[in-house]
């Protein structure tokens, strides 16, 4: 009946088998690799350092994820920059 | 041929390992191939009462690795099928009384007389998974469709890449379509797609595997055993024929699906 209910009010709420995919898939992220996400933190802030030593970044809108797949891992930056007008600093 | 050696194991305890053992290397020897099982958890052997051999047991693994017995004294025919045979653990001593090294001359030892050794791994991933797995050619892991045996199956899978032992193959053991079906049961393809790799074995709960270890008769011998099947199914896909997966939604028995056309929804 909760079903019938669920849709009568057009809320569904995850079934419990995909509630364990998505915390299955998360917790084997940090498994496989063995980087926490305390370390990702730790990764961030330093590329965010190195980078803006250089070219003006976002920071922001800084991501570094870590995405599988098919069992290979690789960290993902996605470090957007700012386009501004004027001139580089040199 | 020599035999091809094939480990069997799953990071955590009670997914069914043993039952996979002894059930695999049943319906292997039913088919008139020379099999034997050898049970690599020292301290905490179980592979002989499932198999109902318990009451045969003279010497062990660790009597043949210490050389207080030959290999053959250590090897005991089972009562039904004259090529199935069960090299028991020992019960009183730990996993450090054998080495990785030990397990490998041991199978090669073995090797010319068999077509199957089908070792029965510990759980865990210390020394006694690392005996099991040293002398195989070919591991299946076995995992149970909830998260923390799926997690524990994917560290293997990860150990058994470093030991450049793989690809290893995947056995899905205990699986209720009922649950799937409702939404509270990872599926196959679930399950899958969180481990990426190939699929060997697709395997219904089954009362009857309770009732055969009670009774030391591997289910693969019960022709009604929904799980006997899946086990038979898995030894002829070893042996590379090609067999689609279960329907494990057919698993409804007659009365049951008379008493839903009966009760819709019920």
């Amino acid at each position: 009946m909760s079903s019938f209910f669920s849709r009568l009010t057009g809320r569904r709420d995850a079934s419990s088998a995909e509630t364990a995919k998505e915390r299955l898939k998360l917790v084997l992220i940090h498994d496989r690799t063995d980087i926490s996400p305390a370390v990702i933190e730790v990764l961030k802030d330093e590329i965010i350092a190195v980078i803006s030593r250089h070219v003006d970044i976002d920071r922001d809108l800084v991501e570094i994820n870590l995405t599988q797949n098919n069992r290979e891992s690789r960290l993902v930056a996605d470090i957007p920059l700012i386009n501004s007008p004027k001139k580089r600093r040199g | 041929m020599p035999a091809t050696v094939v480990t069997i194991t799953s990071g955590k305890g009670g997914v069914g390992k043993t039952t996979a053992t002894a059930n695999i290397g049943v319906a292997l020897a039913a088919g008139g191939q020379r099999v034997v099982c050898l049970d690599a958890d020292i301290g905490l052997r179980n592979l002989d009462v499932v198999m109902g051999l318990e009451n045969r047991i003279v010497y062990d693994l660790v009597d043949v690795v210490e050389g207080r017995c030959r290999l053959k004294q250590a090897l005991i025919k089972d009562k039904r099928l004259p090529d199935l045979h069960l090299i028991p653990a020992a019960q009183t001593r730990d996993k450090s009384a054998v080495s990785p090294t030990d397990m490998v001359r041991l199978a090669d030892e073995l090797r010319p007389d068999f077509d199957w050794i089908i070792i029965d791994s510990p759980a865990g991933i210390e020394r006694g998974f690392r005996n099991a797995i040293a002398p195989a050619d070919r591991v299946l892991i076995i995992t149970n469709p909830e998260v923390s045996a799926v997690r524990d199956a994917d560290r293997i899978i990860g150990l058994i890449e470093a030991e450049e032992k793989g690809p290893a193959e995947l056995i899905l053991n205990r699986v209720r379509a009922d649950m799937v079906k409702r939404g509270d049961m990872l599926g196959t393809a679930d399950v899958l797609e969180v481990l990426a790799i190939e699929l060997i074995g697709l395997v219904p709960e089954d009362e009857n595997i309770v009732v055969a270890s009670n009774r030391g008769a591997p289910a693969a011998l019960d022709g009604n055993s929904r799980a006997g099947q899946a086990f038979r199914n898995i030894a002829r896909r070893l042996n590379g024929e090609d067999v689609p997966f279960m329907n494990l939604d057919e698993s409804k028995g007659f009365f049951e699906r008379l008493a839903r056309l009966v009760r819709p929804g019920g």
